[in-house]
Order: structure tokens, then C-alpha cells, then sequence
């Protein structure tokens, strides 16, 4: 995995509660056998009309992603299903990070192995950023916080391995196969 | 004053957790299927890799896998698109070449990952059990602590046959009372979503417990428990007890003979200490509980069938009765319906059926309704056309279909046509799950089987 240490973009703000992995990518997608290219299936069902023509006035629609890839969304980001393709289509079509009040578990752990920051922060931050879509924000990972323009700096919380395997671009399956002994010892005993 | 949970964690550490790293913690199931694993095996080959206990590994093919017969490869060429049918190809490979056992799709013992694990009798009590499907939750039924997880975990346990973890909260869930007629298991986890809502178990593996937990087969009891990730948490657990051990006894993959008694010693020591504490406790009386129907687009969008739609306190709540066509105050009773879907791995057991086809015996679907009902594995389908269950479903006018998950997901042929309105009997009610603008209602095998009868939703109290 690349090591990332800063993410320094606007934001998006999609203001909507429980955005489950099934709007995030439908499972007609999901036949694929590879992670690639999944980027243009993202949000599909809001993104497109039924001849497949983009719709205008979504928000998502409206931004450059290689300018806007700082997604902010209403509570409980990422419930459902745990399609890993969820977090593959947002990296794919741009997306470096969420933000929102709370991100479901399989969602928040399947994001931080390809890279995708799912942060969690306060109700007044929520609100703010949520009302300021398109503001100018940074995340400093190393030291936890979220610069933002015209407002106070603000500390976030990360899993603290996590953090690490971000910082160093470290692969956590490496992790486990350095353990290997461990496991082996484990498996003689476990289960007699 | 340990929990089931707290028992069942540390089991299975290799290596406890730190303030800077997870724990490593041990498998003892891996089941995988045909839509999650591809990039996972992709993963071992690049990195020239083995699979560590394939004994450990069970495949299966549900989700792609058309519900219509076919019983050679040619066949399902000519039934299904190109890319399900490359998946489908593609863990047959990777199964092959692997040493993986593959239920696939000419063998009797295939189905819904979820339906045929506890049919071996591989899902067992004590197990650690991980899927690529958030509906591994199904196999905590058993006592078992088994979760979803993502394709780069499958990588990661197919190599190593463990997981990077931190210890979930601990969160009980009571359920007393006896259920009254009408009500269901369904209907006991579609309550406690809509009690504790779509988040309110993140973070948590739940332990649902109480007489009325207890009373449950194990059937139902895996229909309460596989719901669980609809309420956030990734992982619910029953306590093993004489309905778990009487449902495993016969079973072909459970322990035998002198294993058996060693198993079932083990087993009686998992159920949470009496002074257990947990991180959270909600009580439940289900004696009063209504079926319940959901109207929106999560699972915990939920009311009794005899309640009207609650207003919306939110825009995604506005939002959502806009894409149910439903609006506040109404009643869902009488909504017309174009659908009815009886299956999935919520509900696609012997047992659903039954109660279905109980209900269906001597009436006729209506003619505005095509209903549909999809056996959660060969076995079930063997067994439901060897008392007739097949012969009541197509005499009232349903259609009879192969193992899979067929209408939940909708990735298989299977669908609801464009924006018509589904009384399912599985487990997502999202937009768009069932079908481009579908519009889905959840309820149980017989709240669907009533309201199949009356072509709108209906009370499944008024037949019985």
C-alpha cells in the first residue's frame, strides 16, 4: 500500500443519513473479478437516469475529483452489505476520505486497506462541513487533525495501527505473515 | 463473569491486542463464495501464495448463480450474462486450484453459504466463523462468533488463516415473553432494529438472550441472528443449549461418537456467566408483538402491520417515503403488491416454507402477484418436495425455483421490475436492491404469504 500522511482538498457534502453500500455501488456491479475500474458504477442508481445519462443536479455530478476528494455525508456512512467494492469505487472515481458522525464497522475497516480515511468528528464540525460543502480542508494523519478555513484546528481519532500502516504504507497481510510462528504454535494446541 | 462473547474472543487469540496493534485472532471457519472472493485469490497468486487450511475453507456459489434449472455449464451459458457466468468459472478455478471443497452447483449439498453451513453441521458452537458477507452473522446462532468481513480479510485468512481484530463492545439484548400467534422471528429482530436502529449496534456484537430467544428452534434463531448487521452489529450470539445440540446431533460434519461427548462438554461452558456484564443491555417483551412490515428504505424503518407510517423527522426519512411512494399517517395495509419473494438466507429454511405453504394450502395467489419461492439450498428443496410443498406452491399459482439468493440481491436474473412494490421475506429493504426503483417491504414467510393471497399487504392474522 502507498503511504499517506496528508490529504489537502475540498469537500463534498452529500446530506443524507444510513448511505448503505448498496447505493455506494448496486450489486449489479458487483459480477466483476477484479477491483478496477469501478469508479463510474459510484452512487450509480443517483448518478444516472434510466438511459444512463448523467444527472445534473446531483451534487456528486457537479465537482472535479481530482479537486473535490474529501467526501462528507450525513450519520452511519457505509451500512449493509461488506462489498469491499464499496471502498474500491469511491478510491477509483477519486475519493481519499469520508467524514461524517458515525461510518459502519465493516465499511470503516474495509476503507482503511485500500487507503480511504473514514473519519469520524462532532455534531457541531458535522454541521459545519455539511452546510460548507466545497470548503478547503486538511487532514494531517500523522497528527490527527482537520484543518479547515475559518474554523478552530480540530483533533480526530484513528485506530492507532491503522494510523501506522497509513504512515508507513504498510500491507497488514505482511503483518500476519510475520506471525506466522504464532499461528502455528496456536494451531497445534487450539481446539485438544 | 465472562460473556459468551469475552468466551468466544479469547478462545481464538493468537496474539492478544495492544494499544498499538489489533489482536491476531485464529478461524475456525472461512466459507467463501463466488462474489468476494475472486480479488482474493488474484491476491495469492500475485504474491505466490497457498491457501493455509483449506480443511478449514468451504465454498459455495449463491449469488450470481441463476434460480432457474440448469445442470450443465453449457446450460447456465445459455441462462446467464457473460460476467456471472466468468465468476462462476472463476471459483471453480480458484477452488480447484486451491484444494478448496466447492459445493457447486451440481451438488446436493449446495445452497446459500449461510443455509449450508449449519445444514453440515460444520457451523457448530465455540467456532470462530468469518464470510465475505455481512450475513455471516446467521452462524452466531449457535454460539458460534462469526462476522463479515471484507475481500482483503478473505486474502488475509485464506493466507494465514487469522485476522487482525479489536475486541468488539459487549451488548445484550433480552427478549422475554411468549410470542403470540401471528408473530414470528422476523418479526422479533425487525422490532429490536427498529428499537435500536440501523446504528445502534456499531461497534457491538450483540448476545440475544431470554425465554424468548430460548423458545426459538434453530431456524428461527438464525433468522434473528443473521439480521444483526442490519442493526450495525457485525456479530450476534445465541447460547448454545439442548435445541443447538439436538439440531447438530445427526448432522454429517459434526463431531462424532467420543468427539461428540468431548464437544458437548465444551459447548455447555460457553453460555455468559450469570454475573456477566456487558458494555449494554436493552430488555424487550415481545408477549404484545404485531408482524411488522418495514416502509422505507432501511430495515429499521419499521412499524407493527396494525400501526401507521410514522411521519418523517429527517430529510432522509422524506427522502425515503418519496421512493416508497408511502406517506405519513397512511396505513401499508392495502398497498398494492407486484411481488412476493419468499427466500434468501433470512428466510429460505425448511421451516419458512412450511409456514408459507400452511398459509397458501387451498388458495390461490392472487392474479396481480407474481410470487416467487426460492428453496436456501438443494437439501430444503429436496426435503420441501418430498412432504409436497412444491405441489402447494404451484397449485396456488407460485413458481418453484433452484437454490440461491436470487431476489434478495438481485444479481442473477431475479428481480422486481422497475419500481414495483415486493413484500420480501430477506433482509434489505435499501432502494434499488431488489431492482432498479424497486420498492421493497420486509416482513416474515407469512406476512408475505398473506399478502401475496390478498395482492396488497395484508395481516397475516386474519388466516390463522
Amino acid at each position: 500500500m502507498e503511504k499517506i500522511s496528508h490529504i489537502n482538498s475540498k469537500t463534498v457534502s452529500l446530506p443524507l443519513s444510513d448511505i448503505d453500500t448498496d447505493q455506494i455501488i448496486p450489486a449489479k456491479f458487483l459480477t466483476t473479478t477484479t477491483k478496477d475500474g469501478l469508479g463510474k458504477y459510484l452512487f450509480s442508481s443517483w448518478r444516472y437516469d434510466d438511459a444512463g445519462n448523467l444527472i445534473e443536479d446531483f451534487i456528486i455530478n457537479q465537482i472535479d475529483p481530482t479537486t473535490h476528494q474529501i467526501l462528507v455525508t450525513g450519520n452511519n456512512f457505509g451500512c449493509g452489505s461488506s462489498r469491499e467494492h464499496a471502498p474500491w469505487a469511491l478510491v477509483d472515481f477519486g475519493f481519499k476520505a469520508v467524514i461524517s458522525t458515525e461510518i459502519a464497522d465493516i465499511f470503516f475497516n474495509n476503507a482503511l486497506k485500500n487507503g480511504f480515511i473514514p473519519i469520524v468528528v462532532n455534531h457541531e464540525l458535522h454541521k459545519y462541513l455539511l452546510e460548507n460543502s466545497g470548503v478547503e480542508l486538511a487532514i494531517d494523519i500523522e497528527a490527527q487533525t482537520l484543518s479547515i478555513k475559518d474554523y478552530d484546528k480540530v483533533h480526530f481519532e484513528i485506530e492507532p495501527f491503522a494510523k501506522f500502516c497509513l504512515l508507513n504504507g504498510v500491507d497488514q497481510l505482511g503483518f500476519l505473515q510475520n506471525e506466522i510462528d504464532l499461528i502455528h504454535d496456536f494451531e497445534s494446541k487450539h481446539g485438544k | 463473569m465472562n460473556s459468551i462473547i469475552d468466551k468466544l474472543w479469547d478462545a481464538h487469540v493468537v496474539k492478544p491486542e495492544t494499544d498499538e496493534t489489533p489482536a491476531i485472532i485464529f478461524i475456525d471457519l472461512h466459507l467463501i463464495h463466488e462474489v468476494t472472493s475472486p480479488q482474493a485469490f488474484s491476491l495469492l497468486r500475485d504474491k505466490n501464495l497457498k491457501v493455509r487450511r483449506p480443511d478449514l475453507t468451504l465454498a459455495t456459489m449463491d449469488h450470481s448463480i441463476p434460480t432457474l434449472p440448469f445442470k450443465t455449464m453449457q446450460e447456465l451459458e445459455q441462462i446467464a450474462d457473460e460476467a456471472p457466468v466468468k465468476q462462476l468459472k472463476q471459483i471453480i478455478q480458484n477452488c480447484k486450484d486451491f484444494g478448496i471443497d466447492l459445493k457447486t452447483f451440481d451438488s446436493p449439498d449446495r445452497g446459500i453459504v449461510h443455509i449450508i453451513g449449519p445444514e453440515l453441521g460444520i457451523t457448530q458452537p465455540g467456532k470462530t466463523i468469518v464470510c465475505g458477507d455481512s450475513h455471516t452473522s446467521t452462524h452466531g446462532a449457535f454460539g458460534a462468533l462469526a462476522f463479515g468481513i471484507g475481500t482483503t480479510e478473505v486474502g488475509h485468512v485464506l493466507a494465514t488463516q487469522c485476522m487482525l481484530q479489536r475486541k468488539p463492545k459487549t451488548f445484550a439484548i433480552n427478549l422475554d415473553g411468549v410470542l403470540p400467534k401471528g408473530a414470528s422471528a422476523k418479526d422479533i429482530i425487525l422490532k429490536v432494529i427498529g428499537e435500536i436502529g440501523v446504528d445502534g449496534g456499531t461497534g457491538y456484537a450483540i448476545e440475544y438472550r431470554g425465554s424468548a430467544i430460548r423458545s426459538l428452534s434453530m431456524e428461527e434463531r438464525m433468522t434473528v441472528c443473521n439480521m444483526t448487521i442490519e442493526a450495525g452489529a457485525r456479530a450476534g450470539v445465541i447460547a448454545p443449549d439442548d435445541t443447538t445440540f439436538e439440531y447438530l446431533a445427526d448432522k454429517p460434519l459434526s463431531p462424532k461418537g467420543k468427539d461428540w461427548d468431548e464437544a458437548i462438554n465444551y459447548w455447555k461452558s460457553l453460555p455468559s456467566d450469570e454475573n456477566a456484564t456487558f458494555d449494554r443491555e436493552l430488555s424487550i417483551d415481545v408477549s404484545n408483538l404485531s408482524p411488522m412490515v418495514t416502509y422505507g428504505t432501511n430495515p429499521g424503518m419499521v412499524v407493527s402491520i396494525d400501526s401507521p407510517i410514522p411521519s418523517a423527522k429527517n430529510d432522509s426519512a422524506s427522502k425515503a417515503l418519496k421512493y416508497m411512494h408511502l406517506e405519513s399517517d397512511a396505513s401499508l395495509q392495502g398497498e398494492k403488491v407486484d411481488v412476493v419473494f419468499i427466500g434468501s438466507c433470512t428466510n429460505g429454511r425448511l421451516s419458512d416454507l412450511e409456514e408459507s405453504a400452511k398459509l397458501l394450502k387451498g388458495k390461490k395467489v392472487n392474479p396481480s402477484v407474481r410470487m416467487l419461492v426460492v428453496p436456501g439450498s438443494q437439501s430444503i428443496k429436496d426435503k420441501a418436495e418430498a412432504i409436497g410443498l412444491d405441489k402447494i406452491f404451484i397449485e396456488a399459482g407460485a413458481e418453484w425455483r433452484e437454490p440461491g439468493c436470487s431476489m434478495c440481491i438481485a444479481m442473477n436474473g431475479d428481480f422486481v421490475p422497475e419500481g414495483g412494490l415486493a413484500v420480501s421475506t430477506s433482509n434489505r429493504n435499501f432502494e434499488g436492491r431488489q431492482g432498479s426503483k424497486a420498492r421493497t417491504v420486509l416482513a416474515s414467510p407469512i406476512t408475505a404469504t398473506a399478502s401475496a393471497i390478498m395482492g396488497h399487504v395484508a395481516d397475516p392474522r386474519q388466516f390463522i
